[in-house]
């Protein structure tokens, strides 16, 4: 087909678009992805963690998540005898090179990995002035960070600590449960690499998703349930001492 | 920079991330707050005697809510997006909610309440000046010359409507302050219902000693007498202000430790040892128990004058002092202990960093340097002869 000076008129600014997008690594369309289908949730299999830091260092990766900063994190817990108020918690550097051998040999330890509970009645959307964080229709709390004002008022507000301010951005920022990958039928970047399965991504609203045999036959609970935030993060075995 | 932690906080947590702006904050809304209420003392209750810091108390009020959204603005990651609360707020948000109580209690009741004041003086002022200032005072009056009687009637009844509007705008005002605070359940320093409650009750005592201060000093400056019946009253309003503020901050302790809930350990904790030189010695026996006693020895005790005006400028100072403390403790102190309850971090405060110490010096000054303006433009002694000095007649029927 020749391509005349209308044509060209018309073309130019649709690559100027399109190309805008390129650039911005913007992901291509999830065609047969549906919204309405998907209740994002995940399970945490503590009994199955090793504590090897190997989501921490995928997230960081994943995300160009900024030294010193963590979207997700696995914390070790040592509890001794009945003081299970007290317990003894470390998470050197979000325990992102693992953790040193323990040496304290009475009691229990144990790793918990933490990340964003996308609560389905989550307090840093309900707080937040513009609307820039928000629940997407399958269950993920997400922030827009071209419309963030940086007042920090959603970091204060969740009560895991799962929020900080970027540096680069000056935004909020948290575990975005990668996204830009499950909307194309992969699953995170943590569980892809966790070489135990304790994390495990899961779609409450698949019927035929694992989790609902598991919810079914293990005792599970979610962190600080008095908080009522409707926690979507199921932890398994979990000990009463964690918070 | 390393901050130092004590104990495990989550890895997020160990950076503060309310500044000392933050503290400013609900401090400079308070002083607002206060000072109105002080002002509507006289219009609303027919309190005569604190009448000659009437107009004082709305140009201090005035001077501080406009530099209130400063801190505010100062501290967001992206400043320039700061008008996106009033044009998409998000309706769920304490946070987006107070910019329309701000511009409320602004636009609707303090600038209104003020021109309506002033417009008599205004008018005189436009027809009495010349060059430039005769027309800033003509814009002042915003078109309406008209100073007869039966209009000057009608604006001392619409400002003593204001007036009634605006107590209950002052109230919202610093309790919905007290709400951002108290309705944040991730955190228990904060996260309680008597929050909004006794910020109204300091934001009082705050803005009642400020104006206090401000009178006599302004009044020493001027080599003016200061009113001793008025300064008696105002001290006896503080008082009694900050004996219901005290009696509601110990009521909220005394629940906390009567409870004693998961946090409780946690926070006895923080109080007795990073909190202890803020909270127990400045806030509570310097800033509160120290001026209470004070103004409470000038009720029981015939003081001379000299005395009086010497307790009044102590306790008062002591009481913004503790005032100052006690919004740096809700603030600052709620962010010191981790919410896993299991560790401390520390705050560092920069100093010539966007939020340091040097900014908010600035930020303090700044209010202080508006009043002076605003006391040059519109007088508010009661002495001043209401600018009727200068010579000028009222023009009746004129408009």
């Amino acid at each position: 087909m020749d391509i005349t000076r209308r044509h060209l008129l018309v073309l130019l600014p649709a690559a100027a678009v399109a190309w805008k997008f390129v650039l911005a690594g913007t992901p291509g369309a999830s065609p047969n992805y549906k919204l309405s289908e998907h209740w994002w949730s995940m399970l945490i299999d503590i009994p199955k963690c090793i504590g090897c830091g190997s989501c921490v260092r995928a997230c960081a990766e994943e995300n160009d998540v900024p030294d010193g900063y963590f979207r997700t994190w696995i914390e070790r817990y040592h509890v001794a005898d009945w003081k299970i108020e007290r317990p003894e918690v470390e998470s050197p550097n979000g325990g992102k090179q693992g953790f040193p051998p323990n040496e304290i040999s009475d009691g229990k330890n144990f790793f918990v990995p933490k990340l964003c509970n996308h609560c389905a009645d989550s307090p840093c959307t309900q707080v937040c002035p513009v609307g820039a964080t928000f629940v997407t229709p399958d269950g993920v709390v997400l922030v827009d960070k071209t419309y963030c004002l940086g007042c920090r008022y959603c970091v204060q507000a969740c009560p895991y600590g799962c929020r900080f301010i970027n540096p680069k951005t000056n935004t909020a920022e948290k575990c975005s449960l990668c996204y830009h990958r499950i909307t194309k039928g992969l699953t995170t970047a943590c569980c892809e690499v966790c070489p135990t399965g304790a994390r495990q991504l899961a779609d409450l609203k698949n019927p035929k998703d694992p989790i609902h045999e598991f919810l079914k036959t293990h005792t599970v609970q979610v962190l600080k349930p008095h908080m009522a935030t409707g926690a979507k993060v199921f932890y398994n075995g979990m000990d009463g001492s964690v918070r | 920079m390393q901050i130092p932690v004590e104990g495990f906080m989550y890895p997020n947590e160990v950076e503060l991330q309310w500044s000392v702006l933050i503290v400013l904050y609900p401090f400079i809304t308070g002083l607002v707050a206060g000072a109105f209420i002080l002002a509507s003392l006289e219009r609303v209750f027919r309190v005569q005697a604190v009448k000659p810091t009437y107009r004082l108390a709305l140009l201090t009020a005035l001077s501080f809510l406009l530099v209130a959204p400063l801190p505010l603005q100062l501290h967001l990651g992206h400043p320039e997006r700061s008008l996106e609360m009033y044009l998409t707020p998000h309706r769920s948000s304490a946070m987006a909610m107070f910019g329309f109580v701000y511009l409320w209690y602004l636009m609707a009741v303090l600038l209104l309440e003020i021109w309506l004041d002033y417009r008599r003086d205004i008018v005189l002022k436009a027809q009495s000046s010349t060059g430039l200032a005769r027309l800033f005072y003509r814009a002042l009056t915003l078109g309406s010359s008209n100073i007869s009687q039966r209009s000057l009637q009608i604006d001392e009844r619409l400002g003593y409507f204001i007036t009634l509007v605006g107590i209950p705008s002052a109230f919202l005002l610093h309790g919905y302050v007290g709400f951002i605070f108290g309705s944040v359940k991730a955190n228990p320093w904060w996260s309680s219902p008597l929050m909004p409650i006794v910020f109204i009750f300091s934001a009082m005592v705050s803005g009642i000693a400020a104006v206090m201060l401000l009178y006599m000093a302004s009044t020493r400056l001027r080599a003016r007498q200061i009113d001793i019946r008025c300064v008696d009253k105002i001290a006896q309003y503080l008082l009694y202000t900050f004996v219901i503020d005290f009696s509601l901050e110990m009521l909220d302790l005394l629940q906390r430790i009567y409870e004693a809930d998961e946090s409780f350990r946690s926070l006895d904790f923080m109080v007795h040892t990073r909190l202890w030189k803020s909270q127990v010695i400045i806030q509570i026996l310097l800033g509160t128990l120290t001026p209470i006693a004070l103004l409470g020895l000038t009720q029981v005790l015939k003081l001379t004058e000299t005395a009086r005006k010497r307790i009044y400028a102590i306790a008062g100072s002591l009481t913004v002092i503790g005032i100052f403390a006690m919004r740096w403790n809700v603030v600052i102190g709620g962010q010191l202990f981790s919410k896993s309850f299991l560790g401390y971090t520390t705050y560092k405060m920069g100093f010539a960093t966007r939020e340091g110490l040097l900014t908010a010096i600035l930020l303090m000054i700044l209010p202080f340097t508006i009043l002076w303006v605003l006391v040059k433009l519109l007088p508010p002694w009661p002495d001043a002869g209401s600018l009727s000095a200068s010579g000028a007649t009222p023009a009746h029927g004129t408009s």
